[in-house]
């Protein structure tokens, strides 16, 4: 088994430690969290960062003159810095912070939407997306008379790339399609999507919820025109995330929310907005996740990306080999290019009997449609059960769910 | 015939039997897969109760006096519980079925089966009973 294990100087062990949450037990077993493309679990560091911040500092940022306030704004602005570093943005303006996916996806329909989508035009996305990046652009479509254009997916989970082509077209005025499927673990080629599009003069969103927490992303290398996170899917708290945006299409959106901080100038007659970013900010900004968020990507690159991706990678074959050995049971997507996550059935087993008996065994998987019902209206089922795995996950965490799946075999078929 | 409060005592009593959950989980299944199925004709749009999860068709019938439920779930879990949902309050009257108030589900320690969350259409299932319920007891009020 170590031969799986690439790098001798990643240190499991040492790294479950700082995991607190991984110490707990789940009806009365140790607990196996394989729902990470869900959420994932935050770092000692994380959770320091929090307290710090709420018991040293908390403070309203940008409008103080007092002292706390130009921590919380040092501190504040220095996320934003961090992260447009972490997607090597070119400034940090173009650093946009949300609740996370879904909001920077909302906020870029409706605002690239305002500025850029008439009658007629044409948005297209992919069969494996996310609910998140659908119904968006689906009440865009409804709003301005737009038509919203579907790649179609082939059997092993991959996107048809002949079908893509074929759809772009002078009416095209967007891309937005997912880096990595939440549903199936498909890494999508972005960069020839991208490039591609581009050749056709239309910009490129990626959703980078389930990107970001599996690798080095860089937004100039992949030449994309929006990039949207979410922080608690790359070990940060709840409720914070953004995206990336080139500077020149920002700067033509109009603001997505009124109020405070947004603003340049206020009169009854007539509101000027404020500069990028602030002008998609409105209100109190989440501060103190932001300052979690720091605290998360530093974590990450403490780690190192190829660790990351070479352990996780290392559990995915591990665990594909053992499932299919078992036998019985079957793989949604088996795209040769997959992030670290399965969603498979047992046959003649209901996903959600078995996850409600696997729960049993303290393990956390997921079961359902995955907020991708489209997608499994292609693939004619209705949901799937999905373990998604994590650097700080372990080969015998595999076997664990191994055990309990055989169990689920004798108690059901 | 029992009332709605002596059946539910029964079924308290059958679950103090099991030492463990997964007897206890062995019992659903079998429960799950004994459940008179509803027949494919009443397995429509209109029957069907949508969770995210799992799916539930729940068919009821008054003869003026009392209801009979018939219910299924694609899922056997669902479909055991949904067995002891339909065994509680089939048979009953509509003021009977409406005064119900399923505690029973708590003492079996099956409650998490039924919170919002689980979304397998069992919290819409009981929802649904009483819908019935109070429309055939306003119906009848009506008639008469």
């Amino acid at each position: 088994m170590s031969t799986l294990v690439a790098n001798p100087s990643f240190d499991i062990a040492s790294i479950r430690k700082d995991f607190p949450i991984l110490n707990v037990e789940v009806h009365g077993k140790p607990l196996v969290y394989f729902d990470n493309a869900a959420t994932t679990q935050k770092p000692q560091q994380v959770i320091d960062a929090l307290v710090d911040y709420y018991t040293q500092y908390n403070s309203n940022v940008h409008r103080g003159v007092h002292h706390l306030s130009q921590l919380a704004t040092e501190a504040y602005e220095g996320a934003r810095l961090k992260m447009a570093k972490l997607l090597n943005a070119p400034s940090p303006s173009e650093l946009i912070f949300t609740r996370g996916t879904t909001e920077s996806i909302n906020l870029i329909a409706f605002s690239f939407g305002e500025a850029f989508i008439n009658e007629g035009d044409e948005i297209i996305i992919s069969t494996i997306e996310h609910h998140s990046n659908i119904v968006p652009w689906q009440l865009l479509c409804q709003r301005k008379k737009a038509v919203l254009k579907v790649i179609p997916v082939l059997d092993n989970g991959v996107l048809d790339q002949d079908a893509y082509h074929n759809l772009l077209s002078e009416r095209t005025k967007l891309v937005s399609v997912c880096h990595i499927s939440n549903a199936l673990g498909t890494i999508n080629p972005i960069a020839d999507m991208i490039k591609v599009a581009h050749q056709h003069k239309v910009p490129v969103l990626i959703d980078g919820a389930q990107g970001l927490p599996h690798g080095k992303v860089d937004v100039q290398e992949l030449d994309c025109d929006f990039y949207c996170f979410s922080g608690h899917k790359m070990y940060g708290p709840t409720g914070i995330g953004g995206f990336y945006g080139r500077l020149e299409l920002l700067e033509q959106m109009p603001p997505y929310q009124g109020g405070g901080e947004m603003i340049k100038e206020v009169t009854f007659a007539k509101t000027t907005f404020n500069d990028l970013p602030y002008k998609f900010e409105a209100g109190t900004p989440n501060i103190a996740d932001a300052i979690g968020l720091v605290a998360a990507a530093d974590y990450l690159e403490g780690i190192g990306w190829d660790n990351i991706e070479k352990h996780e990678h290392a559990l995915l074959t591990y665990a594909t080999e053992k499932l299919l050995k078992e036998g019985g049971i079957t793989i949604i997507g088996t795209s040769p290019d997959k992030a670290s996550l399965i969603s498979f059935l047992i046959d003649g087993v209901h996903p959600l009997d078995a996850g409600t008996i696997i729960d049993h065994f303290g393990i956390a998987i997921r079961t359902g449609n995955h907020c991708a019902q489209p997608l499994m209206e292609r693939f004619g089922i209705t949901g799937t059960m999905r373990a998604s795995f994590s650097f700080y996950n372990t080969f015998e965490e595999i076997d664990s769910l191994i055990t309990a799946i055989r169990k689920v075999k004798q108690m059901f078929l | 015939m029992m009332t709605i409060a002596e059946k539910e005592e029964q079924i308290i009593s059958e679950f103090t039997l099991f030492d463990d959950w997964m007897d206890k989980y062995n019992y659903i299944i079998d429960l799950g897969k004994s459940l008179p199925m509803i027949d494919d004709k009443f397995k429509t749009e209109s029957n069907l109760i949508k969770g995210c999860q799992s799916r539930v068709w729940l068919s009821a019938e008054y003869d003026g006096k009392i209801i009979t439920f018939k219910g299924d779930s694609d899922a056997v879990i669902t479909k055991g519980i949904a067995n002891l949902l339909v065994r509680t309050l089939s048979g009953h009257t509509p003021d009977e079925i409406l005064e119900a108030d399923m505690g029973f589900v708590d003492k079996i320690g099956l409650k998490e089966h039924l919170s919002p969350t689980r979304s397998n259409g069992l919290v819409s299932m009981i929802k649904q009973m009483k819908l019935y319920a109070l429309a055939y007891k306003t119906k009848a009020s009506l008639n008469n």
